[in-house]
């Protein structure tokens, strides 16, 4: 062909955003419009490759694209208006910038000569998530459009990933300037190191041959990294048990026998007293949240560690690492595979003997409801049990996630969805959506409370207009459970505003079938997996079934805020016997109560 | 009390990057002692001067990787304890016809100048370092002090390295 001179891709910003998103391989976007983003609409509705999903509340469409994200690996996307649409946003992009989700979430500002004027719908949504977005833009020109929203989508899905919200002025979605595909980033302060340095993988295939009590402590960083089978390849090769946390639950199944659980607050007691009672501890991905640690100060005191993270600000955050290690967590796995081949290991067997014992004898239970009720973690084992495999499970937050994260079975990479550092009620419904978009094919069932199923229920429309048919199952024990538990151990039973009446309102069924899903409530244990079956076999609508459940039931184990993972409870006063992990230490099991002024910090 | 550590920090010269820098500080509790944000001969670029009171080295060492997280920082060296670092202080002082030749005979022992005057105070304008500054300011208070401003720290270090987004090295 002759050569035609190069004619100038006009568009106008909101063409651009469409068209960008486009390049960048997006195929849905969760939204809601508004008036300042409403040019962008406009050409969005011609789109034939974006999948525009109309929300109810922009909250919804934040975890939405946060559940899409989790599922696939890819970046989520969410659409909003200025203003109030923009700041609906702030809590779900709290959720991804703490649990380190790639989002980008695009919203629209007032125009330029608006801004600082107080304009209707004007709020400085990027001052506002500053503090909780890994970055963000503002974008006056329609020309700066193509390379923000590329360098968004970079910095979301790379090194550590995280949310990042691109603000476009309405002048700037208007006005028509040339479409520029940026051949590269524009980020010289950003340069995330992924390939760990090869002293300090050296300096740590020493310390793990030299340990005699390892333990993997392995966080979301390995599921974000997508290093489950070479967790499974070192585990395999070194013997060395494991704790997966709890944004790792699904990295490494707890079927394996070297598997412990969760570690931390509602931890299992081989779990906490591995991480106790060990020599060395290998942090992969994670961040010695204070959850997982308890009272730092006697958190793991015989351990030395090896800490290996993408972000080198965690690294000696919280604890002192031995062996810091910045990096990749597949590619730092991988290396610890290579450099640990053919090298003679340690015998660990009598550490992972007694471990095992643990393991046996503090198994993660719970106690016989009064008679007549159900106990709501037998029904989310149930669940577990009952789900088609390759199952996706979300929670929201509370008792009901604490126990889906010991009683679920977790056996897929990207297919445990919940709210960990920030611990956001009203997380489960629209994040499941957003994985049910992102699996279409697979089953995603939520697992709910009461509390949490009244903050974001409305997503259930969505759900049911777009067929998106997750399942949802409400764990109504009548209360804010978990609050109500902290009140009854340490509020001395004074159980001020945690009764929800979820007995007597909302009627869930109603309410679900007024959101167009199936719905049906089970009260007697014999129905249990009768209703999950039937929920099972219907895809063509949401379902929703409540589970009236007993009121009562605590989490268990349990560390009280403020004191060491050393004293962890088994039940009510109840410490475990560590027997020869003791080390002579008292493990003390006197029925006395755990001290009220251990309670220091709120917790829904 | 803990010595003040000095980062020399090179950012992208863009609305709101002060923001970010001054929001991260507020939000993970650590101190500012003295923030200047200047120009830089690079354009795309400015430069902040962070003096920064730190109980442990670990919180400084936070510090430069939270600081190294936000993207727009491009670069950030802590400067060493020899390097130059100067303030300014202007000092509005009460002085007639007749103390007049005083104050400025005391300001010219530390090198400063008069930069203003009237029938009842003389402005002069000194710099150096945090030491210097503060003496002068005590010199000065006998004649009645009636107002004072003083810049935060400018600072390079010494020798022919300089700090530039491509890392630190040498200028040639």
């Amino acid at each position: 062909m002759a050569d035609k001179p190069r004619q100038p891709r006009l568009m106008t910003g909101a063409q651009m955003i469409v068209a960008s998103l486009e390049k960048l391989g997006v195929d849905v976007v969760f939204g809601l419009p508004g008036g300042a983003i409403m040019p962008t609409y406009d050409p969005l509705m011609d789109s034939t490759k974006l999948r525009h999903i109309l929300v109810r509340h922009e909250q919804g469409a934040g975890h939405a694209a946060e559940g899409y994200a989790v599922v696939t690996g890819r970046v989520g996307v969410c659409m909003a208006t200025s203003g109030p649409g923009a700041t609906n946003l702030v809590t779900p992009l709290y959720d991804a910038y703490l649990d380190s989700v790639p989002v980008v979430a695009i919203t629209g500002q007032v125009g330029q000569a608006l801004i600082g004027t107080d304009g209707f719908q004007e709020a400085d949504i990027r001052g506002i998530t500053m503090p909780i977005t890994k970055h963000n833009f503002l974008i006056t020109r329609a020309a700066d459009i193509p390379l923000a929203l590329a360098e968004a989508f970079h910095i979301a899905s790379t090194g550590r990933p995280g949310p990042v919200l691109v603000d476009v002025a309405k002048n700037a979605q208007q006005e028509t300037a040339e479409f520029i595909w940026p051949k590269q980033y524009d980020l010289p302060g950003y340069k995330p190191t992924l390939r760990p340095h090869s002293r300090q993988i050296k300096e740590a295939t020493t310390l793990i041959r030299e340990a005699s009590r390892p333990v993997l402590y392995i966080g979301g960083g390995v599921a974000k990294a997508n290093a489950a089978p070479e967790l499974m390849k070192l585990v395999e090769m070194t013997n060395i048990p494991v704790t997966t946390t709890l944004m790792a639950r699904d990295v490494f199944p707890d079927s394996h026998p070297r598997a412990l659980g969760m570690p931390g607050m509602h931890g299992s007691v081989a779990a906490v007293g591995a991480l106790q009672r060990a020599d060395l501890i290998i942090a992969v991905g994670t961040r010695f949240d204070d959850r997982v640690t308890g009272r730092l100060d006697t958190f793991a005191p015989l351990a030395k560690v090896i800490h290996a993270d993408v972000d080198p600000a965690e690294i000696g955050k919280n604890r002192h690492a031995d062996v810091p290690i910045v990096g990749d967590a597949r590619q730092t796995l991988a290396k610890f595979i290579d450099s640990l081949a053919g090298k003679s290991l340690p015998d660990i067997s009598a550490w992972n003997d007694q471990l095992d014992e643990m393991k046996k004898v503090y198994a993660p239970s719970w106690e016989q409801p009064p008679a007549g009720e159900i106990s709501p973690q037998w029904v989310i084992s149930r669940i577990g049990a009952l789900a088609p495999e390759n199952s996706v499970f979300v929670t929201g937050v509370g008792q009901h996630q604490m126990w889906s994260s010991h009683f679920l079975p977790h056996n897929n990479p990207h297919s445990w969805l919940t709210s960990g550092g920030a611990g956001t009620m009203g997380y489960c419904v629209p994040a499941a959506m957003g994985a049910q978009v992102g699996r279409p094919d697979a089953t995603v069932w939520g697992i709910d409370g009461d509390g949490c199923f009244q903050m974001t229920n409305q997503e259930l429309v969505t759900c049911a207009l777009n067929n998106i048919p997750v399942k949802i199952a409400i764990i109504n024990n009548n209360v804010l459970g978990m609050v109500r538990q902290w009140q009854n151990l340490f509020y001395d039973k004074r159980f001020s505003q945690t009764d929800l009446h979820s007995d007597f309102l909302p009627d869930f069924v109603k309410l679900a079938e007024a959101l167009g899903c199936a719905a049906f409530r089970v009260t007697d244990a014999d129905d249990v997996d009768a209703a999950i079956e039937k929920a099972n076999a219907i895809t063509d609508r949401p379902v929703v079934v409540e589970f009236v459940v007993h009121k009562d039931a605590m989490v268990w184990p349990m560390v009280a805020s403020g004191t060491s993972n050393d004293d962890i409870k088994i039940a009510r006063g109840l410490a475990p016997d560590w027997g020869d992990l003791s080390d002579g230490e008292d493990a003390p099991a006197d029925g006395a109560e755990i001290p009220a002024a251990a309670a220091h910090s709120e917790e829904r | 009390m803990q010595p003040t550590h000095i980062l020399s920090v090179l950012v992208v010269n863009r609305p709101g990057v002060l923001t970010r820098v001054a929001g991260l500080f507020a939000r993970r509790g650590f101190n500012i002692e003295s923030l200047t944000v200047s120009p830089t001969n690079d354009p795309e670029e400015s430069r902040m001067t962070i003096g920064v009171d730190v109980d442990s080295p670990q919180t400084l060492e936070q510090i430069v990787k939270q600081l190294n997280k936000l993207i727009e920082v491009h670069k950030i060296i802590e400067l060493e304890g020899s390097a130059v670092a100067r303030e300014l202080v202007l000092v509005k002082v009460r002085s007639t016809p007749e103390t007049r030749s005083q104050v400025i005979d005391t300001v010219s022992l530390f090198r400063g100048k008069a930069v203003d005057v009237s029938q009842e105070s003389i402005t002069v304008e000194v710099t150096g370092g945090r030491e210097k500054l503060e003496a002068l300011v005590k010199m000065l208070e006998p004649f009645g002090i009636i107002e004072v401003v003083q810049s935060g720290r400018v600072a390079l270090n010494r020798g022919v390295t300089a700090l530039t987004s491509r890392g630190s090295r040498s200028s040639s």
